[in-house]
């Protein structure tokens, strides 16, 4: 233990022959600060929200971001002014389910693409992969119509069902496949399991950073969903938040201070969501970056 | 327990040939080594008999019956990974009893194999641990376990040494023997390294370039290669090789002739060397049956096992010395007593047991005697 501390302290006094030279303090007060600036970009509209949001209606306007009356009640007054709660509700009842279903689809196709062996099976994959440069609005019409033909419209499945299919999660959860040892494969084929037991029981329990990954993207897109729901529904009960937010700036077009009151409540989920499953995304971001 | 029976099996992918016209018996209870290096063909071979590569051609049967087209779960076979390949999410336990459970084994049922199997690996104390925290010789045992558990008709098992340490590969080579002999279940080892070859097979076959080039006991290959590939390849240091010219004396003895030295001919069978009088031959000479003549040796300095060489590199390992010798051009290595005296620069008289020395056609690469 001694020789270790020893020999430590014997190599901060020698010169560093590699690596790179300390920065000079005043260049890294300046990389920081162009940092701080570039983070109150980001950062600056949130807090505009979250401040004008506990203001009165007639501080809406004032430049000043903070509020001179701190009216906390504009988050119940909401809830009063329009079935929020419901709106809420829908959001993460069809982001939810959008997700789960998302998840299982892009996780089997992509075990299908990275693990099994089929005649085709890259040429497919480049076919699935062309539909990412479909702009998702080309498609809208087509979709609404195959809705008409399935009366769905105006419903939970008609919401969900169309989205649950992505080509980018294919693609994002077989690039993380592609990472894990083809030997588990064999291992377990040899064990005894069928591609099923194998798809279950080894390659998505290892998948799983990619698979929550995949999920947090999913989540965040389909709860922040606008134009398909506002397409789809017409009764206020399956209003999701966005739309019924929007119903409320007509409804109240000038209560700027609820919307905002609103608009603090709908993020909270995905802050949350953000926040528990960081790790994971960060991990999920650099895959095929650095491999395994 | 089961026998392994290759006929005619050939490998392609593509335009590329892995394996050619492969014929191989492994006996019921048989511990068979496939060796050679990189690139032989001798773990697709295995991977053929394990189910996971298509055969191309010609036919594996386990026991009675022909498996092309058995799916690997279904042949009863059990195999050991070079980089073990346990699930990282499962624990020690669960490992062993995933193939356990997909054959709907009753609990209890399992729990006792796991247990016995891992008293006999020494592993109880680790069943709840996750692979992460094992160390390379305790998943090694784990994959062992994993495969001995499910009580198969074959054990596979492809260069599962080459991750450990020196020492280590050591020991768990000595387990895996013990293992084979107390189980006694048909066991194809695969391996580049002739060490595990040597030690552990009860036969071995080596393999080059997709073909076999000789199988039989490993003391029968290594004292009666087939072929200079074989005869190079098993046996550290290599063999030496040198090319000579074979003549008939008059008193009718045969001798070999390198232009540097004249040796007596290995063998004095006429029948055999009579055809080659006169032509190119190659011979091997294994740097063990190599000798200090100022040393007490088992073999009697004559003139004609005799050569005067120039010693260029030593190197002494206490028991025994390597030495690189030099012999006009010709380089050769020679293992002798550790208690030799030679210096670099020496000049020193090397005693060869002919009656060990081989004979090969410089064309074919074929032993001649």
């Amino acid at each position: 233990m001694a020789d270790f501390v020893d020999s430590t302290e014997s190599r901060s006094d020698e010169p560093q022959v590699s690596g790179k030279k300390p920065m000079p303090p005043g260049q890294v007060f300046i990389r920081h600060l162009f940092l701080i600036l570039i983070s109150l970009t980001t950062l600056a509209p949130f807090l505009w929200m979250v401040l004008t949001s506990f203001k009165p209606m007639n501080e809406v306007s004032n430049l000043n971001p903070i509020p001179i009356h701190w009216q906390p009640e504009n988050y119940p007054e909401v809830f009063k002014q329009i079935p929020f709660a419901h709106y809420y509700f829908n959001s993460v009842f069809i982001a939810a389910w959008t997700t789960f279903l998302q998840v299982l689809t892009s996780a089997m196709a992509a075990f299908a693409f990275s693990r099994l062996r089929w005649p085709g099976r890259d040429q497919v994959f480049r076919l699935y992969l062309a539909t990412l440069m479909i702009p998702g609005i080309v498609t809208m019409i087509p979709n609404y119509a195959i809705m008409v033909n399935l009366h769905l419209l105006d419903s939970y499945t008609g919401l969900i069902v169309p989205a649950s299919f992505t080509a980018f999660g294919t693609f994002l959860l077989r690039q993380f496949m592609l990472t894990i040892p083809r030997a588990l494969d064999e291992a377990a084929a040899i064990d005894g399991a069928s591609a099923g037991t194998v798809f279950w029981d080894v390659i998505l329990p290892l998948a799983r950073p990619g698979l929550i990954t995949l999920a947090i993207f999913s989540f965040m897109g389909n709860y922040g969903s606008l134009l398909w729901p506002m397409i789809l529904v017409k009764s206020e009960g399956l209003r999701t938040l966005p739309v019924g937010m929007m119903f409320f700036d007509s409804n109240y077009g000038k209560a700027t201070n609820l919307i905002m009151a609103a608009s603090v409540m709908n993020i909270v989920p995905l802050i949350i969501l953000f926040v528990v499953t960081q790790k994971y995304l960060v991990k999920g971001i650099q895959l095929g970056a650095v491999k395994g | 327990m089961s026998s392994v029976t290759l006929e005619q099996v050939v490998k392609r992918y593509g335009t590329v040939t892995a394996v050619k016209n492969l014929d191989l018996e492994i006996r019921d209870g048989e511990f068979m080594v496939l060796v050679g290096p990189s690139g032989c063909g001798k773990t697709t071979a295995l991977r053929m008999i394990a189910g996971l590569e298509d055969i191309t051609e010609g036919r594996v049967r386990i026991g009675e019956k022909v498996v092309n087209d058995v799916e690997p779960r279904d042949r009863d076979i059990a195999m050991v990974f070079q980089n073990y390949a346990l699930y990282p999410h499962m624990d020690v336990f669960e490992n062993m009893a995933f193939g356990l459970k997909i054959r709907k084994m009753p609990k209890a049922e399992i729990d006792k194999r796991i247990n016995d199997v891992a008293e006999l690996l020494d592993i109880s104390s680790y069943l709840k641990r996750k692979p992460r925290e094992l160390s390379g010789g305790q998943r090694q045992r784990v994959a062992l376990g994993r495969a001995i558990v499910r009580e198969p008709q074959v054990f596979l098992m492809d260069e599962p040494l080459s991750n450990l340490d020196a020492k280590l590969r050591v020991q768990t080579r000595a387990e895996i023997i013990k293992l084979h002999r107390r189980l006694g279940i048909t066991t194809i080892y695969v391996t580049h390294d002739q060490v595990e070859a040597m030690t552990m097979g009860d036969r071995m076959a080596v393999m080059k370039d997709g073909v076999l080039q000789q199988c039989d006991e490993p003391m029968k290959i290594y004292n009666e290669p087939a072929n200079m590939f074989v005869a190079g390849f098993i046996g550290t240091p290599s063999m030496n090789f040198v090319p000579v010219t074979l003549r008939k004396e008059a008193g009718g003895t045969f001798v070999v002739d390198s232009g540097t030295f004249i040796l007596d001919a290995p063998v004095k069978d006429a029948a055999t060397l009579e055809p080659w009088v006169g032509k190119k031959v190659i011979l091997g000479m294994r740097p063990a049956d190599m000798y200090d003549r100022n040393l007490k040796n088992p073999v009697e300095a004559t003139e004609g096992n005799t050569i005067t060489v120039d010693v260029d590199v030593v190197e002494p390992m206490g028991d025994v010395c390597t030495l690189a010798l030099k012999a006009g051009e010709l380089e050769l290595v020679a293992v002798v007593d550790g208690g030799t005296q030679v210096k670099i620069g020496d000049k020193m008289p090397i005693v060869v047991d002919l009656s060990r020395a081989h004979l090969f056609d410089p064309e074919t690469e074929k032993a001649i005697v």
